[in-house]
């Protein structure tokens, strides 16, 4: 009984598993571009990045979803609703994301910069070669965060008939009148992924960190 | 000494907004010279240096290096950096690299040259420096006089025509300040042309072939150390360098 009802469930679990993997990278690389343009693009160029950082930031992810979901579903671009689901939740990160990233490339400071170009590197070699490396390293703990916050949020797709943990669990407590059990292994489903998420993050955190013990 | 011109600056003015950071200073620096540029803090002696590889720009003016207006519109930048080499008060190591991967960095990645040759190189300029067995360390487990020598092997990894050093020993604790000035030292005899800020007037009236002493944004009196330390002209260059050897002095009974 417990175990089919884990089963079930556990087929979701794919999904959300795919929702968050494309939503997260996704999230990330825009993220980064635009902690990119926000930290070394023009003063317009930084501005129109804050502004997309502010409005993202400033709405219910479930609200923008709906909005980004409806935008991608529709006439002009009709994904699936795996994908446009996947992607709404990607953009929402995405601003988050650019947050971390912008707050970690200041946090390597603009020393390594002139440092860089001292030696005849260009702009783009230094923020590739000097400053992401370390930027990544600094990113890594709230990056963590931010990836469990988006496997958590993959739920929210739940609402566009996607059909992940949470939307199966709403099926099996509907057909088998046991709400308790349906949304208890969903929830302890969602917990086992954060946990190996932010473990998984934090020995890769572990693994890249620069020694600085004085020998 | 080969008296060839190699880098040379003409009426060079830098403003920050409204402030006049410095103006219409010239300065001519020949080939395998070593000058020491002093002068209170806030005088525009960083901003000089970051000026002539052009981290900054004169805002009139005109830099020679060999000859070629390096501030004329159109000149790559990063070629001309490349071949002026910058070492700092806070030595700026690449901190996520070791201490060859920091001096190898701008061979493999400016020159292009293969893995294997810029190894070698980056060894040589650490043996240089007299760390070669600190190869594989990170900056972070190297003391502050380390770390600031591969700053230099860094720097002279490009073999650079001029090196400027911006107050090079300011942050390190005193015991570690004459392995340093021990480095540059040894590059004054190698004929590197150098211009170095610094307060450490041992090491200026020692290696120094002309001391430039700078105030408020203009060069106030530059010559010889033995006659700008026994006959300076100017009254301002006298009560620096006596305030300046109070100081050092006091920093040195600590
Ligand atoms: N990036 C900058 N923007 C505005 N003002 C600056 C900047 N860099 C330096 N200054 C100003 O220029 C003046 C000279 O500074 P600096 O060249 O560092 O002097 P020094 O190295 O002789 O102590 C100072 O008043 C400083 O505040
Ligand atoms: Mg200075």
């Amino acid at each position: 009984m417990l175990t089919d009802f884990f089963l079930y469930i556990a087929q979701g679990t794919a999904v959300t598993i795919g929702v968050t993997l494309v939503a997260l990278p996704f999230g990330l690389a825009v993220g980064l571009l635009l902690a990119l343009l926000y930290n070394y693009g023009g003063r317009w160029v930084s501005r129109a990045a804050g502004l997309y950082s502010l409005l993202m930031r400033g709405v219910p992810p479930v609200v923008l979803l709906f909005i980004l979901y409806f935008i991608l579903s529709g006439r002009l671009i009709n994904l699936s609703p795996f994908w446009a689901g996947s992607l709404s939740l990607g953009l929402v990160s995405s601003a988050y994301q650019m947050e971390i990233l912008r707050g970690a490339l200041a946090a390597v400071g603009a020393g390594q910069m002139t440092a860089a170009r001292a030696i005849g590197l260009t702009r783009l070699q230094a923020i590739r070669f000097v400053i992401l490396p370390q930027a990544i390293r600094l990113a890594i703990p709230p990056w963590s965060n931010e990836a469990s916050i988006v496997l958590k949020d993959s739920s929210l797709v739940y609402a566009l008939g996607v059909p992940e943990i949470l939307r199966r669990a709403q099926q099996l407590s509907a057909t088998t009148g046991q709400p308790f059990l349906a949304f208890g292994a969903a929830a302890l489903i969602y917990f086992a992924l954060v946990f190996l998420t932010n473990r998984a993050l934090d020995s890769l955190a572990e693994r890249t960190k620069l020694p600085t013990q004085p020998v | 000494m080969d008296s060839a011109l190699i880098l040379q600056a003409r009426n060079l003015t830098k403003r920050y907004g409204a402030n006049i950071i410095f103006q219409d200073i010239s300065l001519d620096v020949q080939k395998g010279e070593t000058i020491v540029i002093i002068g209170p803090s806030g005088t525009g002696k960083s901003t000089l240096l970051r000026c002539l590889n052009l981290l900054t720009h004169v805002d009139s003016g005109q830099i020679f290096l060999e000859g070629e207006e390096i501030t004329a519109p159109g000149i790559n930048e990063d070629r001309v950096r490349q071949q002026i080499g910058m070492v700092f008060q806070n030595f700026l190591l690449f901190n996520h690299l070791t201490a060859l991967d920091n001096v190898m960095l701008g061979l493999t990645k400016v020159r292009k040259l293969p893995k294997p040759q810029a190894h070698e190189k980056a060894m040589h300029e650490l043996a240089r420096v007299g760390l070669a067995d600190r190869a594989g360390h990170y900056p972070g487990q190297l003391s502050g006089g380390q770390q600031q020598r591969v700053a230099i092997a860094r720097a002279l990894a490009m073999d650079p025509k001029v090196m400027l050093f911006d107050e090079p020993t300011s942050a390190l604790d005193p015991e570690l300040i004459g392995e340093v000035l021990g480095v540059m030292a040894q590059l004054a005899r190698e004929n590197m042309t150098m211009l170095v800020v610094t307060h450490e007037m041992g090491f200026a009236r020692e290696v120094a072939d002309r001391i430039v002493f700078m105030e408020k944004g203009h060069i106030v009196e530059q010559g010889a150390p033995d006659d700008l330390f026994e006959r300076p002209q100017h009254a301002r260059t006298r009560e620096f360098l006596w305030k300046i050897t109070e100081l050092y002095g006091k920093k040195e009974k600590k």
